[in-house]
């Protein structure tokens, strides 16, 4: 079955099994590595990826439920938001072993385009889907708000 | 430009002089080739390596405190200008790869701006690969700023060759070599091909700089990795992408040394893109590296193979460990602690004075298995050619990795490549290669690459666990409430269990983690341990055997401060006692470990413990009146040989529900090479730690691990992470010292006195809050003593 995907403003062709998560065929298929596994139940948010800009779990979303959705990953992520937050995580060094921080950064990003001035209420709420076993959490929210200053000097 | 002018053949010349020493007659003959080759030999140069070790003999070493600092194996100085610095060590978020090209480039000289940096293979050559024990660069540091500074004299020689002048008169700088008083200047790549081919310079002939000129080391330089990390184009195991490869997941025994008895594939190989099942060898005992055996499933992309591998029919054995239920055996530990044990540190007589003490106390605490559970689980590639193994992996310990391997398959060792990729964390779990030989395994039966994922369920399910442990404490307090004599009973199954399955002892190795090190100021002091039997694969986690003993003592040292009617933060500081060493090898534990240095290099220190004591609670304003509900906790504790207190303030209610306020750390690590990484450490650290000690608890019934996922294996998120955390690193000449776990153990017996002072309940039971509940169990508390 061949499945035509809209990922990062490119078209893609897919033939992967009925129901398999857009994670794999991201990872296996089109061999688009950024976006990491980490539970495989949404659990985590190490899959993260934006479909029609909404934050969503990649792992447990089936590759063929997509047709005519705009998919964006990390290796696709443009715009102010996204580069704020990638001058911020530079800048503080957020990541330790990194494994997640595509998902983070997803996560993050969708939060600053709703929202240029999260306080920490609006931070929990949008990254407390996402694990870090690093515990970057105290650098990482302070990025996002270095992130969103930047953001509103844009 | 001069480099035209040096031919192999002077090469040859040079080596040969080596031992006649190199200032003078190597500099003498170097002089008169230099103008003798005039305009001769352009392939010279096209011959020419940019490495010492391969110009020169490959037998060359420089031995330097630490290892060989011969700068062939860490510094590639490329034509263009880059400076390639190899980094031996596994970089798993503690960014070990910046920390090594610091020292390196500082001592080099190279402009940061040029420095890249290569991951090595797993190759004895390197000296120590295995990246634990937060030794990277307390084994490297003296080692890696040799090699550095060999580098750099190299270079300066170079250009004192090339200008015929005095080697003193050229000094190098920022990825230059100048000649005094002039505006003479050759770039390191104009220089490196004639470096290359000059003797090493002995050991007495390098100068390190004096710290004042450091222009990397100890200055807060920016990760090298994360600027790929943040475009997700950093190459983790799971990454790992070869040609032909084919993806195995495999179903493992329930229980450890369990094995299959019926296995019904037919539904598997139904599954589309399944190619096959493989049956992996039965584990016997000792458990050591090898896989735990099962079944794979072998499919042309994960997804496949983990839906293959759901759709397996298995039926098990029980195996020896069928019994095992982690709660009851929580009851032996405790009974087992209630009597005596070995004993491995003394001091005085504190059985007597205990027993003869009308002011005693007696506590008992308890902590779980837990999973090291990084984010990237295991995960290996591995591909046979022509009898020869190559592997990638995200390894801490590649050159285990390699002789493991090698012995498995019964093959030399030389035929085993191990190529570490970036580890998407590790805590432990990575030291341990049973992943990869599984990949190696499967890959030799089908004869293709293979890839081998671990889910998160088999992660949890399938680790090597951090061992679970009683601690019980008997004090006895003077009528002025000083302590005055402290008696610690220990019980946990030992790590060494895992290779040599009947052993039932605490080893040297973790007593000397929190027990034999104690360095209490009480006259009368004993260390027991008990015996206990491991039913499940015990293996070592981020502060290993601290963890444990750590709660236990700084709990106990808060509950003895009570009990005399002091403030915790005075009554430790009293417990740390006056400026002095302590040399548990001449209080009955002639053993006593001390994180593999001597206690020469790096004695125990009373005054730095104290001294970041009283830092912290500086930090806190300890002794400020506090909202009510609001507590204080303190805990002090020097491991892998740094010195750091924490202090925490939680807010509790009545239901129980808890907030960290903010966490005050001071650290001790001697000399630090990168403060911003040092604080990310004691952060990242400090919360693995209060993930363990609220929610984390790996329980196991019929020898079964009961937890599978996040959801039951809790773990700490954004929303329960503190939002303030200070960190002060003190500032210090000493030797370096660990970074990546010390924060860890301190965590829970902080929050643990924070909470007694907030709301006067003692937890003396991890984790204090679990998987399903959102708040403490106040009810359960007090049945606990």
């Amino acid at each position: 079955m061949s499945v035509k995907l809209n990922i990062n403003g490119k078209q893609h062709t897919v033939s992967a099994t009925k129901g398999t998560p857009l994670l794999w065929v991201l990872r296996d298929h089109l061999k688009m590595q950024g976006t990491k596994f980490g539970c495989g139940i949404a659990q985590c948010g190490a899959c993260t990826v934006h479909v029609d800009g909404v934050p969503t779990r990649s792992c447990v979303t089936p590759h063929d439920s997509l047709n005519g959705a705009k998919i964006t990953t990390i290796e696709g992520a443009t715009g102010n938001a996204v580069d704020s937050l990638r001058d911020a995580w530079e800048l503080l060094d957020v990541p330790q072993c990194g494994y997640c921080q595509s998902g983070q950064i997803m996560a993050a990003a969708a939060l600053l385009e709703n929202n240029d001035n999260p306080n920490d209420d609006d931070i929990d709420q949008a990254m407390k889907g996402n694990i870090c076993r690093c515990a970057t959490y105290v650098t990482m929210r302070e990025g996002i708000k270095d992130a969103a200053k930047k953001l509103r000097a844009r | 430009m001069f480099l035209k002018y040096f031919s192999p053949t002077q090469h040859q010349q040079y080596t040969n002089t080596e031992a006649a020493g190199y200032s003078d007659s190597v500099m003498k003959i170097s002089r008169r080739q230099f103008v003798a080759g005039s305009g001769a030999l352009i392939v010279g140069i096209a011959l020419g390596s940019n490495t010492a070790r391969a110009a020169n003999d490959q037998k060359s070493v420089l031995p330097v405190k630490g290892g060989d600092a011969d700068p062939s194996l860490w510094i590639e100085i490329k034509d263009d200008g880059q400076v390639l610095i190899t980094c031996h060590r596994s970089e798993m978020g503690q960014q070990t790869w910046t920390s090594m090209a610091q020292i390196v480039a500082d001592e080099l000289e190279a402009d940061w701006n040029n420095v890249a940096v290569v991951q090595a293979k797993g190759d004895a050559k390197y000296g120590d690969q295995n990246t634990d024990g937060s030794a990277s660069v307390r084994l490297n540091f003296h080692r890696l700023r040799m090699a550095g500074a060999a580098m750099r004299t190299m270079l300066e020689r170079a250009a004192a060759l090339a200008w015929d002048a005095d080697p003193s008169l050229c000094s190098a700088s920022l990825g230059y070599v100048y000649l005094a008083e002039t505006d003479t200047k050759l770039a390191y790549a104009e220089l490196s091909k004639v470096a290359a081919q000059l003797p090493l310079p002995s050991e007495n002939d390098i100068k390190l700089k004096g710290r004042e000129a450091w222009r990397y080391i100890a200055k807060p330089i920016h990760s090298l990795t994360v600027p790929s990390i943040v475009k997700g184009e950093g190459k983790y195991g799971i990454d790992v992408d070869i040609p032909d490869m084919v993806h195995a997941v495999i179903a493992r025994p329930p229980q450890v040394f369990s094995k299959a008895k019926t296995v019904d594939d037919t539904k598997a190989l139904k599954v589309p893109n399944v190619i096959k099942t493989i049956q992996l060898p039965v584990l016997e005992a000792p458990a050591m590296f090898k896989p735990l055996g099962g079944v794979a499933v072998i499919a042309n992309d994960t997804w496949s193979a983990i839906q293959g591998r759901y759709a397996l029919e298995v039926e098990w054995h029980n195996g020896p460990n069928a019994q095992y239920n982690s709660e009851s055996f929580r009851q032996e530990m405790i009974a087992t602690a209630r009597k005596s044990g070995e004993v491995k540190r003394e001091r005085g007589d504190a059985l007597n004075i205990l027993a003869n003490s009308k002011n005693k106390i007696v506590a008992e605490y308890y902590v779980p298995h837990f999973s090291q559970s990084p984010m990237e689980p295991p995960v290996a590639t591995a591909h046979w050619q022509n009898g020869n193994l190559e592997v990638w992996a995200p390894v801490q310990d590649p050159q285990t990795t390699r002789k493991t391997l090698a012995g498995y398959f019964s093959i030399d060792v030389e035929r085993v490549t191990v190529n570490v990729t970036l580890l998407g964390g590790a805590f432990g779990r990575k030291s341990k290669p049973d992943f990869v030989i599984e990949a190696a395994f499967l890959a030799k039966q089908i004869n293709k690459p293979v890839k081998v994922t671990w889910t998160r369920e088999d992660e949890i399910k399938h680790g090597f666990y951090h061992s679970c442990s009683a601690q019980r404490f008997e004090g006895a307090l003077d009528k002025n409430g000083k302590c005055e004599a402290f008696l610690h009973r220990t019980v946990f199954p030992t790590i060494f269990s895992t290779f040599d399955h009947n052993n039932q002892q605490a080893h040297d190795v973790e007593l000397g983690m929190g027990g034999s090190d104690n360095l209490f100021d009480v006259p009368n002091l004993r260390l027991e341990a008990g015996s206990a039997i491991a039913h499940a694969r015990i293996g070592w986690m981020r502060a290993v055997a601290n963890v444990y003993h750590v709660f236990g003592v700084q709990s106990f040292a808060a509950e003895l401060a009570h009990k005399a009617g002091k403030d915790q933060k005075d009554y430790l500081l009293e417990l740390i006692g006056p400026p002095r060493i302590v040399d548990p090898t001449k209080e009955g534990a002639p053993n006593h470990w001390n994180y593999n240095a001597t206690l020469n290099e790096y004695p125990i220190q009373t005054d730095r413990l104290t001294n970041v004591t009283q830092k912290a609670a500086e930090m806190a304003n300890w002794g400020r009146t506090l909202p009510k509900g609001h507590g204080l906790g303190i805990a002090a504790h020097r491991s892998f040989l740094s010195y750091i207190a924490t202090v925490m303030e939680v807010a509790v209610d009545d239901d129980g529900s808890i907030d960290i306020v903010g966490v005050w750390l001071a650290v001790d690590a001697g000399t630090v090479v990168n403060p911003k990484h040092v604080k990310a450490q004691m952060q990242g650290g400090t919360l693995y730690g209060l993930s363990q000690a609220l929610y984390g608890e790996i329980s196991m019934d019929k020898g079964q691990v009961n937890q599978s996922n996040f959801p039951d294996y809790r773990v700490m998120r954004m929303d329960e992470a503190p939002k303030l955390f200070e960190v002060e690193i003190i500032e210090s000449n000493e030797a370096p010292a660990g970074i990546g776990e010390p924060a860890t153990p301190l965590a829970a017996p902080a929050l643990a006195n924070a909470i007694f002072n907030a709301s006067g309940h003692r937890i003396r039971r991890l984790p204090m809050i679990g998987p399903t509940n959102n708040t403490l169990q106040f009810s359960d508390l007090t049945k606990e003593s």
